[in-house]
């Protein structure tokens, strides 16, 4: 025990690892930070997740297109822990962005954001931005018929950029198509080139943490004034400071094992996602769908108007990214509490409503036609046989189910038709089918004329007498 | 800071042939800092180029023009829109499925086909061809397209792209061209060319 005290004493004599580390653990942290302060802490243990459990997969994992698929399924099938691996990575990263999104929302809201820590802001801003950039390569890294569209729905965005779009598009494939150089770029740049920056950005992030200090709980009626602020706050910690360790720390060490906890329990009971079909471009049959953290985006792709497209795909990420940028140069000074800051509030409950009706909303999908709606049974028909079932067929045949509901069938793109004929007459209901409207085909060109009085029959019985 | 004024200070009650000394020693520390930047820029360029070409490079070689067959012409029949695929103008040998494109063709007349994308102009998803229905459907935003590629309902801004095709010795053969992207000026003149080729 005395030749180890003795060898310890020596390294650390030859280094200068306690003269490092004990000023960091013993930092004065202002009274009164809570349980509100532990989402940046929690941010960066998913994050440590996220690279020991990456290294590990990265051992089994191949980056080739032509085996990647058979090395996830190796991975959750055959290797000891890599379920659980897979599910620790997947629901890490889940973590890591829902705790970097609330970490930013404290932040915001309590105004820390302010001086002297705005390069604190902004290289969180960066982070964020390499969070979502890490999901998104993650998510194409599990080689399956997702990825595979996923590529080409990222690419399809990058190619709207004015000028330089179809460079970038095709800089992200690695070629005009994807193949075999568009995974191992998305490798590379998932498992190098972005956890690269990100360690140089999170190194940054904490010595300005450590630099600045822990910001105070805000107070109504306290105001930052740049010039007065350092002085106080440096008064104010010798007065009133506690040690970050073992004082607050513990907060933090608690509410990550909590994390860890629970991302090792989903890992082990629900288990990563699905592989579900291979990486084929010919099969058709997808339905491709981004993790549940970008399902908000893909509802805006959805339902921006077809001419204001590509101004969204565009410009919204860059508003975005100024905004979030501008801010502490905008509002560097005075209040801090949320109680003084109504704005704040509105701003912050604006987004986190419009993100989660828009996930809502992705979740449902309701402009995904319905390609495969099981054959109407004839008791919702009304009929086995004449005009009525003839209808019916045909408005499963022809794909107005795919987007018009009959009773608790078919897809919710268009009008519920299940009492259509108590609102539209006769005739409404003809010019529509074969004139169609903005987002509904025109069928006068495919429908004959007996299809079509059959269509009618069908739709006529759909009443509301009917429908009871 | 301090040891700079501290120079100074020495400097003013130097005799000359010192002085002259010491000025040609802060031209040799000005000489050695210039020098040690640029070489540390010469460093960064001499390794950055080749990378920059080495990751660029998909964008600096062309795809070669290559027309790949799908299969013989009688296989295919008039009127009916059938799912055909083909290797990649360039595929990698490692590159598997990855490496392959499908194509919605429909055999239009005797040597007539036409040749479309399976990828939405919206956001590049795989359009499906509803043959009772005469409609291409897009699985992701709901693009839907009329039988001649024109656009019936939903978000895609242009009509579903076509690829060349031509038929030699009997097999109906595709141009095996870049993944169609719909973007601002650029590829709608690149759609265009896809589609004169045909003719």
């Amino acid at each position: 025990m005395n030749a180890l005290r003795r060898l310890w004493r020596t390294v650390d004599d030859r280094t200068g690892i306690s003269e490092i580390v004990r000023p960091l653990a013993s930092h004065l942290v202002p009274p009164g930070t809570n349980w509100w302060y532990v989402f940046g802490s929690a941010t960066l243990s998913a994050f440590v997740i996220q690279v020991v459990t990456g290294i590990a997969l990265a051992t089994v994992y191949v980056p080739a297109t032509n085996s990647a698929y058979q090395s996830l399924e190796y991975i959750g099938g055959q290797a000891a822990f890599g379920r659980v691996l897979r599910g620790m990575h997947y629901f890490g990263a889940s973590a890591m962005v829902l705790f970097v999104g609330i970490h930013m929302i404290r932040v915001f809201l309590t105004g820390s954001y302010k001086f002297p820590r705005e390069m604190n802001w902004l290289s969180g801003v960066l982070l964020l931005a390499l969070t979502m950039l890490m999901g998104f390569t993650g998510q194409l890294l599990r080689w399956n018929q997702d990825a595979v569209w996923s590529v080409v729905v990222g690419a399809a965005q990058a190619a709207r950029v004015p000028v330089v779009g179809p460079a970038l598009a095709h800089g992200m494939l690695g070629g005009t198509t994807v193949g075999g150089a568009t995974l191992t770029r998305f490798y590379a740049f998932h498992v190098f080139f972005i956890p690269a920056i990100i360690f140089a950005a999170l190194g940054a992030h904490l010595f300005l943490v450590i630099r600045n200090g822990i910001s105070e709980l805000p107070k109504a009626g306290r105001l930052v004034d740049p010039a007065t602020y350092r002085t106080w706050y440096h008064d104010m910690l010798e007065r009133e400071g506690r040690p970050f360790w073992p004082d607050v720390i513990w907060r933090d060490v608690v509410f990550s094992t909590g994390l860890v906890i629970c991302v090792a329990s989903l890992a082990w009971f629900v288990g990563p996602p699905a592989l579900g079909k291979p990486p084929d471009p010919t099969i058709i049959q997808a339905d491709p769908r981004p993790d549940w953290y970008l399902l908000w985006y893909f509802a805006i792709l959805a339902m921006i108007p077809r001419a204001a497209q590509t101004y969204v795909i565009v410009l919204a990420p860059l508003v975005v990214g100024v905004l979030l940028v501008s801010l502490p140069f905008v509002a560097h000074r005075g209040e801090r509490s949320p109680l003084s800051r109504p704005w704040a509030i509105a701003a912050v409950l604006v987004a986190v409503v419009m993100v989660g009706t828009l996930w809502r909303e992705g979740l449902k999908a309701p402009w995904s036609p319905a390609v495969s709606v099981p054959p109407l049974p004839a008791s919702v028909i009304g009929a086995t046989s004449g005009a009525v079932y003839d209808g019916a067929r045909l408005f499963q045949t022809r794909a107005c189910i795919a987007c018009h509901t009959i009773g608790t069938f078919g897809g919710q793109r268009g009008p519920d038709l299940t009492t259509v004929a108590s609102r539209l007459s006769v005739g409404q209901m003809t010019t529509r089918i074969l004139t169609g409207a903005v987002n509904m085909p025109a069928y006068a060109g495919s429908l004959r004329s007996d299809e079509l009085s059959a269509l009618i029959a069908f739709l006529s019985t759909r009443t509301t007498q009917g429908a009871k | 800071m301090n040891t700079e004024h501290e120079s100074e200070v020495r400097e003013a009650s130097m005799p000359a042939s010192e002085r002259l000394a010491n000025e040609a020693l802060v031209r040799r520390r000005a000489f050695l800092s210039r020098l040690s930047i640029a070489l540390s820029g010469v460093f960064a360029a001499i390794v950055a180029l080749p990378v920059f070409g080495f990751l660029l490079s998909p964008l600096l070689t062309k795809s070669p023009n290559v027309w790949r067959a799908v299969g013989a012409v009688d296989r295919f029949m008039i009127g009916q829109t059938v799912e055909v695929t083909f290797a990649d103008p360039s595929p990698l040998p490692w590159a598997g499925a990855a490496g392959l494109t499908a194509a919605w063709l429909r055999r239009d007349g005797d040597r007539a086909f036409v040749a479309f994308a399976v990828n939405c102009t919206h956001l590049g998803c795989p359009v499906k061809w509803l043959a009772d229905a005469d409609l291409f459907m897009c699985p992701c935003h709901g693009g839907v397209y009329y039988k001649d590629g024109k656009v019936a309902a939903g978000p895609p801004p242009r009509p579903l792209p076509q690829y060349a095709v031509r038929v030699r010795n009997g097999q109906v053969e595709i141009s095996a061209s870049p993944l169609p992207l719909t973007s601002i000026g650029v590829s709608r003149r690149s759609t265009d060319e896809m589609t004169k080729r045909t003719s």
